[in-house]
């Protein structure tokens, strides 16, 4: 099936057996590989990308649904030459170990503070709780996240 | 010339970043950026997909496979079947314990989820299609499902393949002195008994475990990109395996997402990938699903444990006693040096001064996947350390002492150390009180209890659970450590360039512990070139020095040293030359901040990245230029972390239900090169230590199905339910490591489910309840209430 897809601000048109996952197409076709797979029952969260600004587990999503839609993916995140600031966070902060996890966490993160730049350690830890993280006890992840929506609001400010 | 390193304070200054900083970590610029380089992520041209046909059943004869209408499949490009193997000799391979291990079944499968075929296309969905076609016909065999089945006298036998083989035994085992231990028991006032069965359990990684074999059809020359964390002992495991000419085989282990063991082992994906890559002639990649992770590769624990303490009225512990059946799968495949048998349970007398144990363990065989690995543990060790905390607290409950104060009364002193215990080790250095009372102090201990008392007279269950743990780490000594043969030892390889930049290459791996930032800070430390301007190079064989790898926290304990050795024999390079560039004797020079001055005129001096670029340019007579070197270091000892937990809890008597108030952690590992992620390794190892207590294990039906073979069921704890953790340290640095550092990665894992164990029979023991077998679940603990006598 003919489908168009704008990924990261740039579109992608290809032509996509109806079976195929969002995540392979993103990773497979598209080479962008910062978007991983962690199991095959949407349990880890590691697949996550924005669609259409929300948070989907693309695992779980057929790459036939994207179509006509708008998809940010963690290679999305850099604007201008500039890290985003939850990049910047989550390397002060320590928010990762092994990094398998980082982009779906980094994602879901990004979309928080959109919504609520000052979220409480609770709201956090709601927010990323289809995330799994093997490595860091997610407790310098909460941190990461609570410092970006810091230095967005403290961005926008100035 | 030694560094002393004043624990407290780094003595570099932060642009040099060495011991003591914590740096921000030089890996996370590519993660952050989604710019990791996984070995899904590699693709190569002309790539093709495997894909394993499993077994369903756990036990059963294989009568034929019929791949035909997996053959016509468009795209499918081959089936492999073991059958096809033998023809290369390889369908059995040999374990890293001795035993061997099918790589495709040929006779029976013993497990489920075995390996049985491969089918090779040019599309991961087709190679999908292409296993899903493949006809099996089996004959279901009797299951084993537990080491009790499998010693029965009537019990089938599993192993078949090997000759003469009447059991299901695989190993017997023993440590320490019978009949001192009898005589310590025959002087006890009491006995305190622990039965308890640590379940097995799976490291899951996120990152599930894969490989894309190349093997050139022109030159012969293999470069497998494997998810290894051991990839220089992989490639001697490759080439007697494969017999592949060692030279000829190149491993690259790229960005691991996570290991915590399960990346040790060989297992039948990869070498089925490397023969298949072999014969036609175009790399293959197989990268498994989360399932085949789960139900086949690296299982961890599965012990029945039965200890004994004997005791004196007034609180001494004179003597120990354990039984254990270790449930071994269907294959001897431990991934961990190759003498040890139950790993280095011997730790078991814990932190505690008790002149007598014994321990006898018997491993059987089971319809189980194989291969026990060391899941965030140094082989046996959380075992171990479980099994200890659990009596400790135990025995105080049955002479009414309070858990802490019989820890103390017991506890080895200071000036014991080197202390050798009943079972032989040697224990390096601790100073166990210390920790304990840290912890005690933070969480408040004596109010706690006080609060305690009240709640159970509101009838609320409260409970406070200490672990007062002592790791094991760093195998290991050449004498006793080696797998298949190879010497555990550890390298390192730095060469400082013109400009005063190094690059520093190891022969261990990382997984996510942050090897490219600490490694490259010990040299910091010893060099005085800030940690910034060093590249750290590992994972690849070609390009680094061999090594056994990252397991049982032995990376800083070995290549650790290994890195501030050959630091320490540049700089004394170094000296030569300064003494050379300054006119004076080497002995008139004095070494500080990155730099030799003449001893009473500091204003004459050279820094190092003078005299790199004098390695270069402008040699004393007849030196030989560059400013290079190799260490392999052979650790005189293991080394001994330790800590003390402490775990308030309240259990809702309703539904059994029970929540973590709060968890301090006291750990001691020596100097912490970059206490950040010092911290961050102890957050990871507490949550899967709270896994384990909480939720997170493997378990099967009588028919040896799998019950627990998806995330959605083998269940790892996200935020929302991970306990909040406040962290504490000291520092009792190790003698014999040469920046007196211990190693991290485990302790918390090692030392944290009995403490939060221990918390839970604390809430419960005065209603009569000593045990309840991990992982804790509502219902286990509701039943308990049910049958206690309260
Ligand atoms: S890969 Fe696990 S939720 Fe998508
Ligand atoms: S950093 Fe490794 S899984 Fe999160």
């Amino acid at each position: 099936m003919q489908i168009t897809v704008t990924v990261n601000g740039a579109e992608h048109s290809a032509d996509v057996e109806p079976r195929t996952l969002l995540v392979d197409f993103i990773r497979s076709d598209l080479r962008l590989t910062g978007t991983h797979i962690g199991c095959d029952t949407t349990a880890c969260g590691v697949c996550t990308v924005l669609l259409d600004g929300t948070p989907v587990k693309s695992c779980t999503v057929f790459a036939v649904q994207a179509n006509g839609r708008s998809i940010t993916t963690v290679e999305g995140l850099k604007q201008n030459g500039d890290l985003h600031p939850i990049q910047v966070a989550f390397k002060e902060e320590h928010g990762l170990q092994c990094g398998f996890c980082t982009p779906a966490m980094m994602l879901v993160g990004s979309k928080l503070i959109e919504d609520n730049p000052n979220p409480t350690e609770d709201e956090v830890r709601w927010a990323i709780s289809g995330n799994l993280c093997r490595c860091t006890g997610y407790v310098n992840i909460v941190k990461s996240i609570q410092l970006a929506g810091k230095m967005a609001t403290a961005g926008s400010d100035s | 010339m030694t560094t002393t390193t004043d624990h407290n304070h780094p003595i570099t200054t932060p642009e040099v970043g060495g011991i003591g900083h914590s740096i921000k970590r030089h890996e996370d610029d590519r993660l952050i950026q989604g710019a990791g380089n996984f070995v899904d992520d590699i693709v190569l041209p002309g790539m093709l997909h495997m894909t394993l046909v499993r077994s369903p059943w756990a036990h059963a004869t294989i009568n034929g496979i019929d791949s035909s209408a997996a053959e016509a499949i468009d795209g499918v490009v081959a089936v492999v079947t073991g059958e096809l193997l033998a023809e290369y000799n390889l369908a059995w391979m040999p374990t890293l314990s001795g035993d061997t291990q099918a790589v495709l079944a040929t006779d029976k499968v013993r497990y489920q989820g075995q390996e049985v075929a491969a089918v090779i296309a040019t599309d991961p969905y087709v190679a999908r299609d292409g296993a899903d076609a493949v006809v099996v016909d089996y004959d279901p065999l009797p299951v084993i499902t537990n080491p009790m089945q499998g010693l029965e006298s009537d019990a089938p036998i599993i192993r078949t393949d090997l000759e003469d083989k009447e059991d299901n035994v695989v190993y017997e085992w023993e440590a320490g002195d019978a009949a001192a231990t009898e005589e310590a028991f025959a002087k006890a006032d009491r006995v305190v008994t622990v039965e308890t069965h640590y379940p097995r359990s799976h490291p899951a990684p996120l990152e599930t475990c894969g490989i894309i074999a190349d093997v050139s059809p022109v030159t012969g020359e293999a470069t497998l990109y494997m998810t290894s964390q051991a990839p220089h002992a992989h490639r001697t495991v490759f080439a007697l395996v494969a017999g592949l000419p060692e030279q000829n085989i190149r491993i690259i282990s790229p960005d691991l997402g996570g290991g915590f063991g399960n990346k040790v082992p060989v297992y039948p994906g990869y070498v089925v990938a490397t023969a298949a890559s072999l014969v036609i002639g175009k790399p293959v990649k197989w990268i498994e699903t989360r399932y085949e992770n789960l139900i086949s590769t690296g299982f961890a624990r599965d012990y029945y444990m039965k200890g004994e303490l004997a005791v004196t009225n007034e609180g001494k512990i004179l003597g120990l006693k354990v039984d254990m059946l270790s449930d071994q799968g269907a294959f001897f495949a431990d991934a961990q040096p190759s003498k040890l048998r139950a790993g280095l349970f011997e730790i078991v007398t814990g932190s505690y001064d008790l002149q007598a144990a014994h321990v006898t363990t018997k491993g059987v065989y089971t319809n189980k996947a194989p291969g026990g690995v060391a899941y965030r543990c140094s082989f046996r060790v959380t075992e171990a350390s479980y099994l200890i905390e659990r009596l400790v607290q135990n025995a105080a409950y049955e002479l009414e002492m309070d858990p802490a104060e019989f820890r103390s009364m017991n506890f080895i002193q200071p000036d014991q150390f080197p202390y050798e215990s009943a079972t032989g080790l040697v224990y390096d250095s601790g100073d166990y009180e210390t920790a304990m009372r840290k912890a005690m102090e933070m969480i408040g201990y004596d109010e706690l209890r006080v609060e305690q008392a009240k709640a159970r007279e509101e009838g609320r269950l409260v409970g406070i659970g200490i672990a007062s743990f002592t790791d094991i780490v760093g195998a290991g000594p050449s004498k006793d450590y080696d797998i298949i043969g190879l010497k555990m030892f550890d390298s390192a390889e730095l060469r400082v360039h013109p400009t005063g930049k190094a690059i520093l290459k190891l022969g261990v791996k990382t997984q996510g512990q942050g090897h490219e930032t600490t490694f490259a800070q010990i040299v910091a430390e010893e060099l005085g070139i800030p940690a910034t301007d060093i590249k750290v190079v590992h994972g690849d064989t070609d390009n680094t020095p061999y090594g056994l790898g990252t397991y049982g926290s032995r990376s800083t304990p070995v290549a650790g040293a290994a890195t501030a050795i050959v630091a320490r024999n540049l700089r004394d390079k170094a000296r030569d030359i300064a003494a050379h560039m300054l006119e004076a004797s080497a002995d008139d020079l004095e070494w500080e901040n990155g730099k030799f001055s003449v001893k009473g005129s500091p204003d004459s001096s050279v820094s190092i990245q003078d005299i790199a670029f004098a390695a270069y340019t402008n040699l004393p007579e007849g030196m030989q230029a560059g400013l290079e070197g190799v260490h392999y270091y052979d650790p005189p000892n293991l080394t001994y972390p330790f800590g003390t937990y402490i775990v308030a809890v309240e259990i809702d008597a309703g539904t059994g239900q029970w929540k973590v108030d709060r968890m301090v952690a006291v750990d001691d590992c020596g100097v912490r090169i970059n206490p950040m992620i010092v911290d961050g390794q102890i957050h990871g190892g507490l949550t899967e230590g709270y896994a384990m207590s909480n939720m997170q294990f493997m378990t099967f039906d009588d028919d040896g199905n799998c019950l627990t073979a998806h995330f959605d069921s083998y269940m790892i704890p996200t935020a929302w339910e991970t306990p909040r953790f406040e962290l504490g340290e000291t520092i009792t640095p190790s003698p014999h490591h040469p920046i007196g550092a211990k190693g991290v990665g485990e302790s918390a894992t090692v030392g944290s489910p009995a403490a939060y164990v221990n918390a839970i029979i604390d809430a419960l023991q005065h209603r009569g309840v000593t045990n309840i077998d991990m992982p804790v679940l509502p219902d286990r603990v509701w039943q308990a209430l049910q049958d206690s006598e309260g």
